[in-house]
């Protein structure tokens, strides 16, 4: 049994049955799902959380699950002190959240873990999702290990390499030839009159319920202390409301003090209508059309976009966007000071925390985390030009004249 | 007859028309506020739109074609 009691609506407050649905019927805002806190106080300590499956499941008895995992490994990735990076930027106190170490090399296998169960729990067989890389890959992988049938829409312009990584599951691949407007209209279309588990539509709730593994994690690993800052990159802005929640049911079950963790969100600029809000000072998200390389968190109009804008201001945190240079500059910073290769999005991550250190927003002695959420093999092609080898013979002599070196 | 559930961006220009009343009046869709916020140099509405699926699409081209923004409520479902 777990101690889900309802799905509630973040605006009125509606509740709703424990169901596949993702807005509320009334007033058309999301849903969340909701717990008898005082029950699970009492069952939850960090001993038992400690001990525990070295996975996300770990944190269970904090998750709507009511049946056995769906389980390929997501969760308990390492959380590393980054002293070079650190030394670079400014920062006494620096870590790095590595979740590119996830089974599909991203965090969204904690969000489709919990996704996929549910489906399977209200008695569905078939998930669905519309996603061009890390949601594919994450959803195709689970759906094989729970013996789901899988669908995944990818617009037809698509490069099929960035496919590999979901078709190798083998879920059917459906390509729609339209752009990304064409396939949300699609999908919202398909989600109405077919019985899926839609990962990102009537599974929503859950799926979001699965990222706050992530900021649990990193106050365990931090020795049960919630961090200074947290800087994180968003998309729909899912998962940075999730950490955000995930902070404060700690403090409510009493594992940790209480939090005052500053919340930081960070986007490509080209795609970045909930840190453009935060910086005009707006209440209200404007959707904008994408135009960036960092195409995994390329949302223009994110559906938890004004809840996420909440976080980042009630938390006195704040939000950073950079370039696509910057970007990339930020993914090989972090390689050559970390050895973590992370894709594009983490690039931003680290490069909109470079941008709060020299402005000293973040301060240098402040125990400061950095989600890194994909790895970077997915998405090579943008880092081309980092091959740039010394072409030698095979001799002795020809090595060593190229590197300039002499026995 | 289908529903959809979509919301309005307004830029400035257009806050004081009543495009949804125009857009009931012109089109046979049936249109049902469910949240707003407007102030004087923006404002969004989300709604539900009953009629139908043509008689929709016709309607939500015609307030696009006013210089209105039209997007799902479900936000954006293609993701990376
Ligand atoms: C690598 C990576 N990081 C972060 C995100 C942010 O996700 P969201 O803000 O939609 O929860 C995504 C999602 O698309 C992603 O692929
Ligand atoms: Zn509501």
């Amino acid at each position: 049994m777990s101690f889900a009691t309802a799905l509630r609506c973040r605006k009125c407050g509606q509740e709703y049955p424990l169901q596949p649905q993702s807005l509320c019927n009334f007033c058309l805002s999301p849903l969340e799902v909701t717990y008898d806190y005082q029950a699970m106080a009492k069952a939850v300590t960090r001993d038992k959380i400690a001990g525990g499956p070295r996975s996300m499941w770990r944190y269970r008895d904090l998750l709507p699950v009511e049946s056995e995992a769906v389980d390929i490994g997501a969760g308990l990735t390492p959380l590393v002190k980054a002293d070079n990076l650190g030394r670079e930027l400014g920062l006494d106190q620096l870590y790095i959240k590595n979740d590119c170490l996830n089974p599909s090399y991203s965090f969204k296998d904690r969000a489709v873990a919990v996704a996929i169960a549910k489906a399977r729990e209200f008695g569905l067989d078939t998930i669905a999702c519309a996603s061009t890389g890390n949601l594919a890959a994450s959803a195709a992988a689970h759906a094989a290990k729970a013996d789901m049938k899988a669908y995944v829409f990818v617009p037809a312009d698509v490069e099929p390499g960035k496919l590999i990584g979901a078709a190798i599951y083998k879920p059917v691949l459906v390509s729609v030839n339209g752009n990304y407007d064409d396939v949300n209209r699609l999908c919202a279309e398909v989600a109405r009159r077919y019985k899926w588990g839609f990962i990102n539509i009537n599974l929503r709730p859950y799926y979001a319920e699965g990222s706050k593994t992530l900021g649990y994690e990193v106050v365990e690993q931090l020795g049960w202390r919630a961090p200074d800052c947290i800087v994180c990159p968003a998309a729909s802005g899912l998962l940075f409301t999730r950490v955000g929640k995930a902070l404060d049911e700690f403090s409510m079950l009493g594992l940790t003090d209480p939090v005052n963790t500053r919340l930081f969100v960070s986007q490509a600029a080209g795609s970045a209508p909930i840190a453009n809000a935060f910086l005009a000072g707006s209440q209200h998200i404007h959707p904008v059309k994408p135009d960036t390389l960092v195409r995994s968190i390329a949302i223009g109009n994110p559906a938890d976009g004004y809840y996420a804008l909440r976080v980042a201001r009630q938390s006195g945190g704040g939000a950073g966007t950079v370039t696509d240079e910057e970007a990339i500059a930020g993914v090989k910073l972090l390689a050559q000071t970390e050895g973590i290769f992370a894709e594009a999005a983490g690039g931003v991550v680290i490069g909109v925390l470079k941008k709060l250190a020299a402005a000293e927003v973040i301060k240098r002695d402040a125990v400061t985390v950095a989600l890194i959420t994909g790895a970077g093999p997915r998405t090579q092609e943008i880092l081309s030009s980092v091959v740039q080898p010394i072409t030698v013979q095979p001799n002795l002599q020809s090595l060593e004249e190229a590197l300039g070196v002499v026995a | 007859m289908a529903k959809k559930q979509i919301m309005f961006t307004f830029p400035q220009d257009l806050i004081t028309e009543p495009i949804i009343y125009n857009l009931s009046q012109r089109f046979k869709v049936v249109t049902n506020i469910r949240r707003a916020d407007i102030s004087e140099n923006k404002g969004w509405v989300v709604l539900e739109l009953e009629g139908d699926e043509s008689e929709i699409e016709r309607s939500i081209a015609w307030v696009t074609g006013k210089g209105v923004r039209v997007d799902p409520v479900v936000g954006d479902i293609v993701e990376g």
